[in-house]
């Protein structure tokens, strides 16, 4: 895995991939995302041919099917643009494992070509557009939640910090145990129910204990997990997209 | 393996997960076997060149295994050491039981090894009048309690202190109750130090073999390896045949890879380089050595090239020490002689998907092993690959054993149903609208399936009024 891929001058047009997750449970962090991204300047487009990246079946031993989603994928994104993508997770499956799910596939270069595109949002933010931001909310202590995909696979986890750390007025607590996985894994939170439901627990522990009124993430896959977990226990700490926290401290 | 091992994973998992001593026990040894290994390797950089040489080495290795094998028989031999070959445990056994016989020996004295478990060698010789003991002092502690190791490295590591000091005030006659760690030490040793001197034959692992020099390399903390390959007149050395490596210089990379990711020390208490018998004029070392090689499967591993990456693996324990799902469960409940991450890789692959397939399922892919592994094994492909293979019945020349035992029409059906769904974007419209819409009814369903995994511990999300592409379709976004 190579750490980040060659970044592009400022482009003028992106594309948007807003993962099935977010278009179905957390579509205003989609929205927000590529409000950031108009904001800069850059012309964003959503094709509306787009879906799901692939990995819930690709995880789940059925490569087949995985094949069939992600083709319409490199159907929607055919031009030259960057791909920007709100989740390291979706970004790694589209980045990391589009090339090895069509390497003996008449696809290959396509997947390669979309593959070389791929941007997780909080990194293009920073590295390619340098977006400097102004906080205009009232003070909060908020509690990061790394995404393992982000940490490992698409390594931008300092991208994501270093915004939040742009903005004044937020405190962030870290967590005792940042690098542990919350035990989504996708399949694996039903599949093996009983052991994601250990993994959540001691995550919701360790968020519990830096008295943070916020969880902020870059996955929605995470937050749906933890915040379903932090839900069930009557605990009330929200979570929320870095992009929709962004976008909502810097509006004018 | 002559008996097959039927294990109830769901129970396993779920009474490990329900045992709060073992879980707060494995917390505290893997946070310190992870900041010790972090201490060491604390300059990325450097970690980084040091681990793909390891890799380089063990592919370069693997790539020429056969001959490397042959390599190594033709200068152990010369060196004088016998080598048998074994395809399975059972002949293992046999070679093991044969020379013991011929020596009359009913004693044995052990060093750690994993493949003596692979072998369940200590049962196999009780059965036939030989005592095993293992002097190295985690297996020792877990021998008295009739355990298996339940960490490749640290084979008691379930254990705490408090455990321990009440196994040997139990176990061992006229010892009393201390849980001072320097007296405990100091009971084990006296017994392993009579052990030591009645042994007839010693059997010992090996970490590296090396094909240039006939060597047996041998890695250990406590000083009973030595004991063990020096003190009586016969020496077994058992290994796994992918332990070979090409070149004595390949050796220091590997032991610093080694040391380091298991325990995070620069080098261990003893090294031993093992390379003849006692020699004429010599006044110590035993007077025959053996080494027998095992196959067990290793073959068919080797044989196909995403799968043989798992043959890589050095037996370091890291992967373990920084797996949030072993963390939780211990070896124990994954059954079989391997736990963590290698173990959910390599068991299924020995045993057969219709055995272990389960271990394959018990990681939510979180990379963590990956990231730590001094010989950079794709975990995550490879436990990828093999949920492939639970569902594929094609019988391919590389199938792995047992594979297809998974398949079934239902899973099949939704996976080809949720694939309509997302590879035609108008059925997708349609679903969106439809989950925004019904959403809000499902938890006030029965949890049912999948629902009712999720729900034990976590509230059904939320699906929204409207989807990302409804939006961006009313803010005007262009699609193109």
């Amino acid at each position: 895995m190579e750490c980040t891929a060659t970044m592009p001058d400022r482009p003028e047009k992106v594309y948007f991939f807003g993962t099935c997750l977010i278009d179905l449970c957390f579509p205003r962090a989609g929205m927000a995302g590529m409000e950031l991204l108009q904001r800069e300047g850059i012309q964003v487009i959503y094709p509306q041919q787009q879906s799901c990246c692939g990995q819930p079946a690709y995880n789940s031993g059925f490569p087949d099917e995985a094949r069939q989603v992600a083709r319409q994928q490199l159907k929607a994104f055919p031009q030259d643009y960057p791909v920007i993508v709100p989740s390291g997770s979706c970004g790694g499956m589209l980045k990391h494992h589009y090339p090895k799910l069509f390497a003996d596939q008449p696809e290959a270069a396509e997947a390669q070509h979309l593959a070389s595109r791929v941007f997780e949002l909080t990194e293009f933010l920073v590295n390619v557009l340098g977006v400097e931001l102004e906080d205009r909310g009232q003070p909060i202590k908020v509690t990061w939640h790394s995404s393992c995909s982000a940490l490992r696979e698409m390594r931008v986890i300092e991208y994501s910090k270093s915004l939040v750390r742009q903005l004044k007025n937020v405190e962030v607590i870290e967590l005792q145990r940042e690098r542990e996985c919350c035990g989504f894994g996708g399949s694996f939170s039903v599949k093996q129910a009983d052991l994601s439901s250990a993994m959540v627990a001691d995550k919701v522990a360790d968020i519990e204990q830096t008295g943070a009124s916020l969880l902020l993430s870059g996955d929605c896959g995470c937050l749906m997990h933890i915040g379903g977990a932090l839900e069930h226990r009557k605990i009330a700490i929200p979570v929320k997209h870095i992009a929709e926290f962004i976008l909502e401290r810097t509006r004018g | 393996m002559a008996e097959t091992v039927v294990v109830d994973f769901p129970k396993n998992f779920t009474r490990a997960l329900n045992d709060g001593q073992l879980r707060r026990n494995l917390r505290a040894a893997m946070d310190t076997l992870g900041m010790r290994r972090r201490t060491l390797f604390s300059d990325p950089v450097a970690f980084e060149q040091l681990r793909a040489r390891g890799d380089a080495i063990r592919q370069r290795a693997l790539r020429q295994l056969p001959e490397l094998l042959e390599r190594l028989e033709t200068k152990c031999t010369a060196n004088g050491i016998q080598v048998h070959w074994a395809e399975t445990p059972a002949q293992a056994n046999g070679i093991c039981l044969e020379i013991l016989r011929r020596h009359k020996a009913t004693r044995v004295i052990k060093g750690k090894s994993m493949v003596s478990e692979e072998m369940h060698l200590n049962h196999f010789l009780e059965e036939h009048g030989v005592e095993a003991l293992e002097t190295d002092l985690g297996e020792y502690i877990i021998q008295l309690d009739h355990e298996t190791p339940s960490h490749i490295i640290v084979p008691a590591i379930h254990k705490n202190r408090d455990q321990i000091a009440r196994l040997f005030h139990e176990k061992i006659p006229d010892t009393p109750y201390t849980e001072v760690v320097e007296e405990l030490n100091a009971i084990a040793r006296k017994v392993l130090r009579e052990k030591f001197f009645a042994g007839e034959v010693g059997v010992s692992g090996v970490n590296f073999a090396v094909a240039e020099t006939g060597t047996l390399c041998l890695v250990e903390n406590e000083g009973n390896g030595r004991m063990c390959t020096t003190a009586p007149p016969v020496h077994i050395a058992v290994m796994g045949l992918e332990k070979v490596v090409e070149r004595l210089e390949d050796v220091p990379p590997l032991l610093r890879l080694l040391t380091g990711s298991a325990t995070g020390q620069l080098i261990t208490t003893y090294f031993n380089m093992i390379t003849s018998p006692r020699k004429q004029g010599e006044k110590d070392g035993p007077k025959e050595v053996h080494l027998i090689l095992l196959d067990n499967g290793r073959s068919k591993i080797w044989a196909d090239p995403e799968l043989r990456q798992t043959l890589k693996c050095i037996r370091c324990g890291a992967c373990m020490n920084h797996c949030p799902v072993y963390t939780r469960l211990g070896g124990h409940a994954y059954g079989y002689v391997y736990p963590g991450p290698i173990g959910s890789i390599l068991t299924p692959q020995l045993e057969g998907l219709d055995h272990a397939g389960a271990m394959a399922t018990a990681s939510s892919f979180c990379g963590a092993c990956e990231e730590v592994c001094p010989v950079k094994i794709p975990i995550v492909d490879i436990l990828r690959r093999l949920r492939v293979e639970s569902y594929n019945k094609q019988d391919a020349s590389n199938a792995v054993k047992g594979h297809g035992y998974k398949t079934n029409a239902t899973e099949s059906l939704t996976w080809k149903a949720w694939a309509l769904s997302n590879a035609v974007p108008w059925i997708n419209a349609v679903n969106a609208k439809l989950l925004g819409l019904l959403g809000p009814l499902l938890p006030r369903l029965p949890a049912w399936g999948i629902v009712k995994g999720w729900r034990q511990s976590r509230a059904l999300p939320r699906f929204a009024g409207k989807s990302l592409h409804a939006l961006a379709k009313e803010s005007r976004i262009r699609d193109e």
